[in-house]
């Protein structure tokens, strides 16, 4: 690892057809530096990585490697050059040991057969390397995230990376977990290796970078040290205007009776004993650690999942074995996998707008006139943004699924909606308009439950907050009390101590 | 070239090539068929090979919606055989108590379908309830239904009883306006069946199950009584099926029906379903069963070309179908 490379976009054009995506984009990867390539969906960040890493041609400009223009004809012309890509969904073949996905490939062969001792020892190395603890002899599937992310960067390194880029490495880990990522990113940077990664998480940007490039509609729109950033300012910068009040000021007030009425709800083996009541118009936060029971919770009330437990609407008893008994009670549930569960991505938004409110559009045939009068107003009042009406849901951007989920739920008309993970991986100014839809739909007189793990999101959209811890609701905060503090003291457990602790 | 035209030219053409493929590869066949044989067009032969396709036709509609819904069914040519020596069987114990007439053919007719809703659901309970792969359910069935319809005949031929066949003729070669009783039954079956693919609720909801059963179960759709469904429908045309093929032969025996399901499925994926699940069309289907037939009606009618390569001919049409609907998503 001795050699270090730069990488540079010279004046770099993209287009896809007609349409431009990067317009002259110019930015160097250095040796021993972390680069943050920051901006809203859409903006041109994974093409420009495309680009870098030789997966795309640029259309105009050059790719530079130690100022010397270079043509990748693939990726893998890139990575034997010491450039590598890791993407944001792993790479990696889950029913393979760490050892075989990292030489998957390029396996070491003595004569005819592999070499499985010095690969062995090589991924040692590696993983020692990355201080990662996992077992060259472990399965893929059967480990944490945290370590698949090391994984994949233990492949990188095992290919002589020299320019390292990650597309979101910090998405799908806890924050413990993107802490150990980053630490072994400095050690990479300390070796000399030129890093490039991108993230929506502006704290970590301003964390774990040197220098920051902001792109806005396939622009470069701010270039600089990170130092010379806030994160106001990164923020203003990718959506070109003020983002300061990310969150809408609350206009009308929360009724008196209630909506919803959940006593004693037990899922089994996931969550037991919740107990809540959801006012008229109020907007209830739901948050909690990833595996505190607060998605299976929401599932098992909406009859996702088997649960026994006395559950009212508007006063009246009802028994909501099934997510059809829910809709039809007025309760509809927002699923936080929207790729998985939310959207068919192989369809239409016609198709999927109509999905769950079907019935309301058949009278013997589906009335496809209708249909398309529902999607141009979803168009409308969600400000989604497709190329053409017939695109299929899957090329959407994340922002743009997000609000045709949305438009899908409403559809059928709720008067109570549980959304789960509103905003998860989706720009910062969506997440804006999101929570605007969300404030109009509580004054529209909806009642609202928003769960979370961004505790700033729960924080800035719910009148009230309950904590989820282990399976059961750890407390409850409102008012003044809705900090970041005392939330997290709730999930963490440490809830009856709170007011020695202050 | 410019940018501008390469663009919205090239989904256009794959969306054509896609809808157009298996109507241009029925017309090819049709030329070659006149050019080779001048029988071919001939009303006669133009009845035989409709009539013949009525059969597998009608079981093939209700295929795709099974395949759309992300299933299978390996079942459906035991069942018709099954069915077929069940309603001769019944037909035949009636016989002396009913008297030979139409009475009894209604009789034999309600054996049938009622036969195959029963066989439909009995697959779909075991795929849908008790949760076990469609390939390995149809695969038992498909079994059970072929030893059950030997064991009926006990290795040999089960026969309608002589009284009975002059009554049952016309339903295959009887019709109106000169078109036999398959036909007509075949289309209306068709066009339901596009009907419902396309315009109604369960076809949309089948699709949605075949393509992400998660997602429909999410979206409030009974995704257990779409797939139950599917497997139902697709019996009770197995069902009218086998009272259309019963009139023609008045008997049945263990090699009734084979490889009908195999018959059934790649007239379904030649005409543009996806076997995967998640998208079909009924009139697709149509096109892919008359493929088939008119292969093997040429080979028939042609010296060129030994009759016994059928099967070898059916099979590049097959694998050539599929290359050419493929996507060509893999690029970006």
């Amino acid at each position: 690892m001795s050699e270090t490379r730069a990488l540079t976009l010279a004046d770099v054009c993209r287009s896809f057809g007609p349409v431009q995506v990067l317009h002259d984009i110019s930015l160097t990867l250095r040796p021993g530096e972390v680069h943050a390539l920051i901006g809203e969906n859409g903006a041109g960040k994974s093409t420009a990585m495309k680009i870098m890493s030789g997966y795309l041609e640029p259309t105009k400009g050059q790719v530079k490697l130690d100022d010397a223009p270079v043509r990748f004809a693939s990726s893998q012309e890139a990575e034997a050059q010491g450039v590598v890509l890791i993407h944001q969904e792993f790479n990696l073949a889950d029913q393979l040991s760490v050892e075989q996905n990292i030489f998957l490939g390029h396996e070491k062969r003595r004569g005819l057969f592999l070499d499985k001792a010095w690969m062995q020892a090589e991924t040692r190395r590696l993983l020692a390397r990355l201080n990662c603890k996992v077992s060259p002899d472990a399965r893929v599937r059967d480990i944490s995230n945290a370590d698949k992310q090391m994984v994949e960067i233990a492949k990188a390194l095992s290919r002589r990376a020299q320019v390292l880029i990650m597309d979101e490495p910090t998405a799908v880990l806890t924050e413990r977990e993107a802490e150990v990522l980053f630490e072994q990113v400095e050690r990479l940077k300390a070796e000399g290796v030129a890093i490039l990664f991108t993230s929506h998480k502006l704290d970590e940007v301003k964390r774990i970078s040197d220098r920051i490039t902001v792109l806005r509609d396939g622009h470069v729109v701010a270039q600089g040290m990170t130092a010379e950033f806030n994160e106001d300012q990164m923020a203003q910068a990718m959506v070109g205007r003020d983002v300061s009040s990310l969150y809408p000021v609350r206009s009308v007030g929360v009724g008196d009776d209630a909506a919803l009425e959940v006593r004693g709800l037990n899922v089994p083996g996931y969550a037991h004993d919740i107990s809540f009541t959801l006012r008229r118009g109020e907007i209830l936060g739901i948050s909690g650690l990833i595996g505190s029971g607060r998605t299976e919770a929401m599932e098992g009330l909406t009859g996702l999942r088997a649960a026994q437990g006395d559950v009212r609407i508007n006063g009246r008893p009802v028994s909501l074995r099934s997510p059809q008994q829910a809709q039809a009670a007025g309760l509809c549930y927002l699923t936080e996998d929207r790729k998985g569960r939310g959207l068919l991505l192989q369809k239409g938004m016609r198709e999927n707008l109509t999905l769950q409110a079907l019935p309301e559009f058949t009278n013997w045939l589906i009335d496809h006139k209708a249909e398309d009068a529902a999607l141009t107003r979803a168009i409308a009042d969600f400000d989604i943004r497709a190329p053409t009406r017939e695109v299929l849901v899957g090329n959407l951007s994340g922002g743009n699924q997000q609000k045709l989920l949305i438009a899908k739920i409403m559809l059928t008309d709720p008067d109570i909606v549980i959304i789960d993970e509103p905003t998860r991986g989706i720009d910062i100014g969506t997440k804006q308009q999101i929570y605007e839809f969300i404030h109009a739909l509580s004054a529209a007189g909806k009642s609202i439950i928003v769960v979370s793990s961004e505790m700033q999101e729960v924080i800035g959209l719910a009148d009230r907050v309950l904590v989820m811890r282990l399976g059961t609701i750890a407390g409850e905060v409102s008012g003044d009390d809705m900090t970041e503090d005392k939330i997290v003291r709730l999930a963490m457990g440490l809830g009856a101590t709170r007011q020695e602790a202050i | 070239m410019t940018a501008t035209e390469t663009r919205p030219s090239r989904p256009a053409r794959g969306v054509n090539l896609k809808v157009l493929g298996p109507i241009l590869a029925l017309v090819v066949l049709v030329i070659v068929g006149a050019a080779l044989n001048g029988n071919f067009l001939s009303a006669a032969n133009i009845t035989n090979v409709l009539s013949r396709s009525a059969f597998i036709g009608i079981i093939a509609v209700g295929m795709t919606f099974v395949i759309t819904g992300g299933g299978l069914d390996l079942s459906v040519g035991s069942m018709a055989a099954f069915i077929a020596g069940l309603m001769i069987l019944v037909m035949n114990a009636m016989l002396p108590v009913m008297g030979p007439g139409w009475p009894l053919v209604f009789v034999g007719m309600l054996t049938a379908m009622v036969a195959g809703t029963l066989a439909g659901f009995v697959n779909g309970f075991l795929i849908t309830t008790m949760r076990i792969e469609a390939f390995i359910v149809t695969l038992g069935t498909m079994g059970i239904y072929r030893s059950l319809v030997t064991w009926l005949a006990d290795g040999g031929t089960l026969s309608l009883d002589f009284g009975m066949r002059s009554v049952i003729r016309p339903i295959y070669f009887d019709g109106i306006l000169g078109i036999s009783w398959p036909i007509i039954v075949f289309a209306l079956v068709a066009i339901s069946g596009e009907l419902v693919m396309r315009r109604a609720a369960f076809g949309r909801h089948a699709a949605a199950v075949g393509s992400n059963d998660q997602v429909a179960r999410y979206s409030s759709v009974n995704v257990n009584r779409v797939r139950m469904l599917t497997y139902v429908f697709l019996g009770i045309l197995v069902g009218v099926a086998t009272i259309m093929y019963v009139p023609r032969l008045g008997s049945a025996s263990p090699s009734t029906g084979v490889l009908w399901e195999l018959e059934a499925i790649a007239a379904v994926i030649i005409g543009g379903t996806m076997l995967k699940g998640g998208f079909g069309r009924v009139w697709g289907t149509v096109i892919g069963v008359l493929i088939l037939s008119l292969i093997d009606n040429i080979l028939n009618l042609t010296d060129g070309v030994s009759p016994y390569l059928n099967g070898a001919i059916q099979g590049v049409i097959i694998i050539l179908a599929v290359i050419l609907q493929r996507d060509k998503k893999a690029e970006s």
